[in-house]
């Protein structure tokens, strides 16, 4: 029998970053893991529905040992999403996948959710709990001309250019493009699936432009636009664009 | 010390070599004293355009693997006795060229020279990234075309990021040297104007090479133009150019910008 393809659509596939929560527990594990029970008695919660990641670099731990911190963290409710730091041969089928690579971001502070012992009154309105977790740096400034085949990429935010952007160079962001030049080269902005994200240029020549994986290339750019201060949005999953000022 | 110059482009044919030897000349008519070094290993040039090819015993890849010494390789120009060049091997392989010993062969002629001209093979390999490792200024060669202008730009970006003065975290001096430009092609619009090159390119004019039959004539005999024709148009441009990189303010004139009112009105008529 031949399968016989119908539907010629093809499957949409992104790249996309989220921010999880890294768990590295410390020997002696026991004392560990009390001290986890501790911080989930005060926060109840906290592990509900986030992602963790289990990071175990620097635990030595063998096989066995993995396992049973696994079932004493699931008996916990803590859903691990990945771990770090293991050896291949450790993780079996069934265990959460092995993630390498990943970037590092602010800590995390726990706000203890305590059951109002004791409630404090004061001029102040109360602190609202740290609820965003913030990136160390979230926009990326860059006073020089992004030459061909160089590319810029900064998914943590938005990207400036005080310059141009070379035919051949390409700038991709995770927020919005602002580009003081001209734009020859590729920009790519929302690329982690920012919607709202913007492409702003002074000359717009560019080879291709990106919001949020919808793209243009440069034969499907209005002429009348070519060579002006532009900026591109996404509206409908369209692109549109209008001259500056 | 010398100050190391590396003539490079990424794009080929667009006269490396002819800047190279010319540029060399040049500065050596000021009597200073220059070598010209070839690292296109495997396609040599340098040697003919400098009127030495019979010259040539030992050359940089022998000097690199220890079968010469340097001053074994080095061969004085017959009409200028401050001008030497080191030339690169035809039959070896470029995968001769060592980091270690190209720093070393630099640093030698560094010692000894007031100008060390690297001459840079296209592309952007190995040849082309140990030429401009170690330099202290950068000619970049462009013609007025997108194809040419889009690869000096990628040469640009190489030389902010993978010299030894990049990654020193200083900055590279980079010029821009335009050649083969073609006025009347630049006014019909065959050729990009100067002004966009400059603009795209945002490095500062080192000189504008006229397109001549000087340069092709001067390359057959063997000699740098500037040494065969110093009064030719494209030789007096590379002299501006080399007073230039000697650090001389001088303003640069677009060839064919000067015309009279009445060859501006044929020209537009014709």
């Amino acid at each position: 029998m031949t399968k016989v393809l119908t539907d010629s659509r093809s499957i949409r596939i992104k790249g996309r970053s989220f921010l999880a929560v890294v768990l590295s527990p410390e020997q002696p594990l026991d004392q560990w893991l009390e001290r986890l029970d501790d911080l989930a008695a005060r926060s109840a919660g906290f592990f509900l529905s986030r992602p963790v990641v289990l990071d175990v670099a620097e635990l030595k731990l063998d096989k066995a040992g993995l396992k049973s911190l696994l079932a004493e963290l699931v008996s916990r409710n803590v859903a691990i999403m990945g771990i770090e730091g293991a050896r291949p041969s450790m993780i079996e089928p069934g265990m959460p996948p092995a993630l390498k690579g990943g970037k590092a971001a602010s800590d995390i502070e726990v706000e203890p959710v305590s059951l109002a012992t004791t409630v404090e009154v004061s001029e102040e309105p109360a602190k609202a709990p740290v609820t965003e977790i913030r990136s160390v740096v979230q926009s990326l400034m860059i006073s020089e001309p992004v030459r061909s085949g160089q590319s810029v990429i900064f998914p943590e935010g938005d990207v400036t250019i005080v310059g141009s952007v070379a035919s051949g160079a390409e700038v991709i962001a995770g927020g919005s493009i602002h580009i003081y030049g001209a734009l020859r080269g590729r920009a790519m902005a929302g690329s982690l699936g920012n919607a709202s994200a913007r492409i702003f240029c002074k000359k717009l020549e560019a080879e291709l432009l990106a919001i949020d994986g919808v793209y243009k290339v440069a034969e499907d750019i209005d002429p009348k636009l070519r060579g002006q201060a532009v900026q591109l949005w996404l509206e409908n999953d369209t692109i549109k664009a209008d001259k500056l000022n | 010390m010398g100050k190391v110059v590396v003539v490079t482009s990424g794009k080929g044919g667009v006269g490396k070599t002819t800047s190279t030897a010319a540029l060399g000349a040049a500065l050596a008519q000021k009597k200073e004293k220059v070598v010209v070094v070839d690292f296109d290993v495997g396609l040599r040039n340098l040697d003919l355009v400098m009127g030495a090819e019979r010259r040539v015993v030992y050359d940089l890849v022998n000097v690199i693997q220890g079968d010469a010494k340097l001053p074994q390789a080095l061969i004085r120009d017959k009409r200028l006795d401050t001008l030497f060049l080191l030339p690169a091997s035809q039959t070896r392989d470029k995968d001769n060229l060592t980091p270690e010993g190209v720093e070393w062969v630099i640093g030698e002629l560094k010692k000894h020279f007031d100008w060390v001209i690297c001459d840079s093979p296209a592309g952007i390999e190995r040849g082309a990234t140990l030429a401009m490792r170690h330099a202290d200024v950068a000619v970049v060669v462009t013609n007025p075309e997108v194809s040419s202008v889009r690869d000096s730009d990628r040469i640009i970006g190489l030389l902010d990021s993978k010299t030894l003065k990049a990654e020193r975290g200083e900055r590279m001096e980079k010029h821009l040297l335009l050649t083969r430009y073609d006025a009347a092609r630049a006014e019909r619009g065959d050729m990009l104007k100067v002004e966009d090159v400059l603009e795209i390119l945002s490095i500062p004019l080192i000189g504008i090479i006229p397109e001549s039959m000087d340069v092709l004539r001067a390359s057959n005999v063997g000699a740098p133009v500037t040494l065969a024709d110093a009064k030719s148009a494209p030789a007096m441009a590379y002299f501006e150019a080399a007073r230039r990189l000697c650090g001389e303010d001088l303003p640069v004139v677009v060839p064919g910008e000067k015309r009279g009112i009445f060859s501006k009105i044929f020209g537009r008529a014709a």
